[in-house]
């Protein structure tokens, strides 16, 4: 599959991707986040955006697909796209969900496949695999590490 | 003055009519839905979060949890996005047993889907007989994977093994009592008047909005638009096969069947043509030539090496004992990402450290630093995988795209206004997989 990929900052991550729906981008593809501090880029998180140019009468792509990817930090804020690909509203609670990244001009935003209890948020590098959740977690007064609550094994730990 | 009272109707996280744990809140006027609410997250296994701690190797088996019904689309998709950022082609034999076996899959989830949907409406014969010509399908996939649902059929670089020398005639024997079964559905289903009221008209999506919500699949093949990834984006070697793209016209539930049941026997085509076309490969051993695995383990272990290379252990071909000639049909020749075959594991000091090499942790493969998208077509649309490298012996992300996330976005959109009836054919035409959609 072909695909160009573009750089742009979150202030100017909206204009781009409306110019590029403009230009015949109809289709949100996916809407994804990763989270680099691992590899100590600054700012920490990148949201990606794959658009496609499809065609209604032929089912084919009149144009090579696009990835814009977003460099961001929890701060400043990157503006919602739901306004131009409805997709976008899911897509953009999982990565609050999973991430932590903020989306204004939006009407709510809350966790979609965690429960509104779920303290953190799962995908970054510095949630650990092992951490247990309150609401699922050992009872009061037993080691976190406790192996009947604590079933990873301890080859997870990498670091 | 009477002032119009509406109230909420909870179906779900499990309720009877609905395949898949998901709650939808509905709003009521009367039997009409005003609004609906749809609450996701049931099933939610970290796939993303695990398979940045294990080997790319190891990933392949959650692949198969991802979509349960068409699990080896699954594997094919992920490994096909691993090798696109190592630059690893597989050898041709490997690919056409990719497509063959994603095209089983594929009917099986479609048999799943128009035979759910239809036992949820009411007729309960064509899900028996839907569900019976699957198991010909399941029974095929297992003498080919070794195991019926959780396939784990690919590795990166190739397949797991050849196929057995009996598949191709167990198929074309096989997708005749298929073709049975879906001759006697569409008697019963395609012109039932109950089959009809029920689905034609309800669920219907226009093509605009389908695209807005980035629908993809028999889904968005119904509302006229034929996007195929296998047609648009052709990989494997799909664009050496010759297959058509059914498109509804409504986009509504009938049309969405009809799509699927179309779908089911280009696939069947494929797979024919596939065995047809697919380059000979050493696939099968001459009884003679073999020992039995532990015979062979055993002289290894007494020093007795130099008959080893004379012959072969006698192992399932589906434990990977496929013999050392077929191995080199079906996967890549890249001793650095590629598993050597059990006979060199345990036959000699190479490809036991070779073996070892792959497994043990923080040394296995090590994929160049980028990152790297590839689409198939899954049974629900375009299933992706955007996997994130830097240099390690593991994922550094994996994002899958869920085709029917796209779909249950968009359900809001195909609920309201329509009766608390119309849900359970729209959700079963829907085809919710919640192992894809939660992840």
């Amino acid at each position: 599959m072909e695909f160009e990929s573009r750089w742009v900052g979150p202030g100017r991550a909206f204009d781009v991707l409306k110019y590029l729906k403009e230009e015949g981008y109809n289709v949100l593809a996916d809407l994804f986040g990763v989270d680099y501090s691992k590899l100590g880029r600054e700012p920490r998180f990148e949201v990606v955006y794959r658009l496609a140019c499809l065609n209604p009468d032929t089912g084919l792509e009149d144009k090579p697909r696009v990835e814009v990817h977003c460099a961001t930090a929890e701060e400043p804020e990157l503006r919602s796209v739901a306004s131009l690909w409805p997709a976008a509203d899911w897509l953009e609670r999982e990565v609050w969900d999973m991430f932590g990244i903020r989306f204004v001009d939006r009407p709510e935003i809350k966790r979609i496949l965690l429960y509104e209890a779920f303290s953190g948020h799962p995908l970054r590098k510095d949630y650990p695999i092992a951490k247990r959740q309150p609401l699922i977690g050992p009872p009061a007064g037993e080691a976190e590490n406790n192996p009947s609550f604590n079933s990873q094994r301890p080859a997870l730990k990498y670091e | 003055m009477r002032t119009q009272k509406t109230y909420m109707l909870n179906m779900g996280p499990a309720h009877p009519a609905m395949h898949g744990v998901v709650r939808l809140i509905l709003e009521l006027e009367g039997e009409r839905i005003v609004s609906t609410d749809v609450e996701i997250g049931y099933l939610h296994r970290a796939f993303e979060k695990h398979a940045e701690s294990e080997t790319w190797n190891n990933v392949v088996p959650w692949t198969d949890r991802l979509n349960y019904v068409s699990p080896l689309i699954n594997n094919s998709g992920y490994c096909l996005a691993v090798e696109k950022l190592a630059g690893i082609t597989i050898p041709e034999r490997g690919q056409y047993l990719r497509v063959i076996a994603s095209e089983l899959s594929r009917v099986t989830d479609h048999l799943t889907c128009v035979g759910a949907s239809a036992m949820e409406l009411g007729s309960f014969t064509v899900f028996l007989y839907l569900v019976k010509a699957r198991e010909y399908l399941y029974q095929l996939i297992d003498s080919l994977t070794g195991a019926r649902v959780t396939t784990s059929y690919t590795r990166v670089g190739g397949v797991k093994a050849d196929m057995p020398a009996d598949f191709p005639a167990g198929c074309l024997a096989a997708f005749k009592k298929v073709r049975e079964a879906l001759a006697e559905s569409d008697k019963l289903l395609t012109r039932n008047r109950i089959f009809m009221d029920r689905m034609e008209g309800t669920g219907a999506i226009t093509q605009a909005d389908a695209l807005a919500y980035g629908i993809t699949g028999p889904f968005l093949r119904s509302t006229g638009i034929p996007y195929d990834v296998r047609r648009a984006h052709p990989y494997l070697v799909y664009d050496r096969l010759d297959f058509e793209v059914p498109v509804g016209a409504k986009g509504d539930n009938f049309d969405r069947y009809l799509v699927r049941l179309a779908e089911m026997e280009q696939s069947l085509r494929l797979v024919e043509q596939c065995f047809k076309k697919i380059p000979d490969g050493a696939h099968s051993l001459e009884p003679s030539e073999m020992k039995d695995a532990f015979e062979f383990q055993d002289a290894g272990k007494q020093g007795e090496t130099a008959l080893l290379s004379k012959y072969r252990a006698k192992v399932d071909q589906t434990l990977q004992g496929a013999g050392r000639e077929s191995f080199g049909a079906v996967k890549a020749a890249e001793r650095s990402a590629v598993l050597p075959p059990k006979e060199e594991t345990y036959g000699n000091i190479e490809g036991l450290m070779n073996h070892f090499e792959l497994i043990m942790w923080s040394w296995g493969i090590k994929i160049p630093a980028g990152e790297g998208y590839c689409a198939v077509e899954g049974g629900n649309g375009e299933l992706g995988f955007h996997v994130v490298s830097s240099g390690e012996d593991r994922p550094y992300r994996v994002r899958c795209r869920p085709p029917c996330f796209f779909i249950m976005a968009a359900l809001p959109k195909l609920l309201n206004g329509s009766y608390v009836a119309d849900v359970i054919p729209t959700f079963g035409s829907v085809n919710m997989i919640a192992g894809e959609l939660d992840r």
